[in-house]
């Protein structure tokens, strides 16, 4: 009896929500391609995106390489971006750093939105023991410095155990997102189409996953796009000290590490890694800031606050 | 009130045991001090490594549990331990934390209060140069990391020193070692050296409170009881700032205690790059030289002070919200 309802009530959700959900996407992309900040943001990081990933290709040099005929070299023909003290060429270890630098930010921003998108609509929509249980590790992560974690761990990260030093970053950056998703899910648990969904006798974390993280996927898509720079600049910091990527691998914290010692002497050691970091992480931000006007056209422009 | 905060409080103690705990037994299964014996030469016999280590605490062949059974017995008489060189881990601590805090201090009541102000006119003069200035400036400052203001700012102030051929920007330590002279010439020394350090650290609390700020004045400008307020016969002024900038400042009060950790980390950063000896200082030395005990305690006080952040912001909150105090 129960069973024939259960699809047909799935199936028909299904036909309602699939054009609907595209058609808000085209409307969305077509707001987003018009603010200014957003198309900006979106030309930048494309551009740095090519730059990065095919930008090695154009030189002759490998960021393995050194050039034993010279140190310490300003920019020239040979060597685009000059040399560092020890002869490796500028333009490919910056490139190389930015590689790992923006996969960094992109896996972190993925994995924490996921982790704050699942963590804040359970506890939101179970609320009761899961909800107090959840909380209450969102509030104990927020206590620790994730700095200070994530540095003492920093010797487990050695021989080329990026992803631990990923997974690290991720752990730490989901807490307020996920309160946020919480106290929306509760707010949107109230409404018709869930109660229906529950009604019709749809699991739990059915409907959680279904309807109320696509229902909130505005704010995690703006969250994650914060998020992505938010990683980007707390790698460089922990990497600067030696606390994040370790060497042979290389990223733009490491980089600018490297350029401060000799940075008033040789400023090319430091301005083309610095200046990169900052022109991605602004290109970021505009793209995030575009997105939240895109999805919230009400919302005053240009408002933006983050930690 | 006072069991509303009472309940906050007992919260807060025990998540700063248990963060606290944690970082003690991430620490000591990670940080290897035996490394920093054996790497000596000549290297020193085991078994007086290992005696050396037990009388420390610090050595890996006793069980993980035991030996965090002994620290947290000497951290709740209140000793801390030792570092692997054998000092007081509690002078040490005793030595750096007034440097961290007068640094946390300023920068904080610098940084809030200055981006608090310039969020609020922003909001008030909307669309005007200041307003978009302001938003251009913190948008800017918000895309570069602590590490990288530091390095900027001093990279700016030689250039200042040479150009000038002053020694105006100090920017190595937090005094000039054997300087001559009365207190006023130490007090400016002491100025000198500051100058930059607290502007590292109030730039970017500047720039995310003027934003923040600014988005909430906007919320409550327009609202009813501003225009009640000023139907009632105050002046404009008055009544954006006794009614409209009050209201506006709860959220930012709550925001508080979420940017603390953040200014914490970039305290470490500043301490590190400028030459203060700091406990943030402490924290990247003792982390290099596999210093358990020192790390731990670190971790304590970061916690502590994050736990006084969100106290202090639950008091403003009630402070300035009435609701909170009654209900």
């Amino acid at each position: 009896m129960g069973m024939p309802e259960e699809q047909l009530g799935e199936e028909l959700i299904k036909e309602e929500s699939a054009p609907r959900a595209s058609s808000r996407g085209r409307l969305v992309a077509r707001r987003f391609l018009r603010t200014k900040q957003g198309v900006t943001g979106l030309i930048v990081l494309a551009l740095l995106f090519v730059l990065a990933f095919a930008g090695p290709a154009l030189t002759d040099w490998s960021y393995t390489d050194k050039d034993f005929m010279s140190f310490l070299q300003p920019p020239s023909a040979r060597h685009w971006f000059g040399t560092s003290q020890t002869g490796q060429d500028i333009y490919a270890v910056t490139l190389r750093g930015m590689q790992k630098s923006l996969i960094i930010g992109l896996l972190v921003a993925i994995i924490s939105t996921a982790v704050a998108a699942i963590v804040g609509s359970f506890a939101g929509y179970f609320l009761g023991w899961t909800d107090r249980m959840l909380m209450w590790v969102v509030d104990l992560l927020l206590v620790l410095p994730s700095f200070l974690i994530i540095a003492i761990m920093s010797p487990l990260f050695r021989g080329g155990n990026w992803p631990l030093f990923v997974l690290m970053l991720a752990a730490f950056m989901w807490m307020v997102t996920s309160r946020i998703m919480r106290s929306m899910t509760i707010s949107i648990k109230e409404r018709e189409f869930i109660a229906a969904a529950r009604f019709m006798g749809v699991s739990a974390p059915k409907i959680i996953f279904r309807h109320v993280i696509p229902n909130l996927a505005s704010l995690l898509i703006v969250d994650a796009t914060i998020n992505v720079s938010a990683a980007i600049l707390t790698e460089t910091s922990l990497s600067y000290f030696g606390f994040g990527v370790q060497p042979p691998d290389v990223s733009l914290g490491t980089l600018i590490a490297d350029g401060t010692r000799s940075a008033t002497t040789a400023p090319w050691t430091f301005f083309f890694a610095t200046g990169l970091l900052i022109i991605t992480v602004l290109a970021v931000n505009l793209v995030g800031d575009g997105l939240r006007d895109a999805f919230d056209p009400t919302a005053r422009r240009p408002g933006k606050a983050r930690s | 009130m006072l069991k509303f905060l009472l309940r906050r409080l007992a919260n807060y103690v025990l998540l700063v045991v248990i963060a606290t705990s944690l970082a003690y037994l991430l620490a000591a299964s990670t940080l290897d001090p035996r490394a920093n014996y054996e790497g000596r030469s000549p290297r020193p016999p085991e078994a007086v490594v290992d005696a050396r280590l037990s009388e420390l605490n610090l050595n890996d062949k006793v069980p993980l549990i035991q030996r965090f059974g002994t620290w947290a017995g000497d951290v709740v008489t209140g000793d801390f331990g030792r570092t692997w060189e054998g000092n007081s881990v509690n002078q040490e601590i005793t030595r750096r934390v007034g440097v961290t805090l007068r640094l946390l201090v300023l920068g904080v009541l610098l940084g809030s209060v200055l981006g608090v102000f310039a969020g609020a006119y922003a909001a008030v003069k909307q669309y005007g140069w200041f307003d978009h200035g302001a938003t251009l400036v913190s948008f800017l400052i918000l895309s570069i990391p602590t590490v990288v203001i530091a390095v900027l700012l001093q990279i700016a102030a030689v250039a200042f020193n040479e150009a000038t051929g002053t020694r105006f920007f100090q920017y190595t330590g937090e005094y000039t070692p054997g300087l001559q002279g009365g207190l006023l010439t130490h007090l400016g020394d002491r100025l000198q050296h500051l100058v930059l350090p607290t502007l590292t650290l109030a730039l970017s609390q500047i720039a995310v409170y003027s934003r923040y700020q600014r988005n909430m004045m906007l919320d409550v400008m327009n609202a009813d009881f501003v225009r009640t307020a000023r139907a009632k016969g105050l002046t404009r002024r008055a009544a954006l700032v006794r009614h409209a900038l009050r209201t506006a400042l709860i959220p930012a009060v709550t925001y508080f205690a979420f940017t603390f950790g953040a200014l914490l980390v970039g305290t470490t950063f500043t301490e590190k790059i400028y030459g203060w000896h700091g406990m943030g200082e402490l924290l990247v030395n003792s982390i290099y030289s596999n210093d358990v005990n020192s790390v731990a305690a670190v971790s304590c006080f970061a916690a502590v002070a994050v736990l006084i952040a969100a106290l202090l912001s639950d008091v403003l909150h009630a402070a300035l919200d009435p609701r909170v105090r009654v209900g």
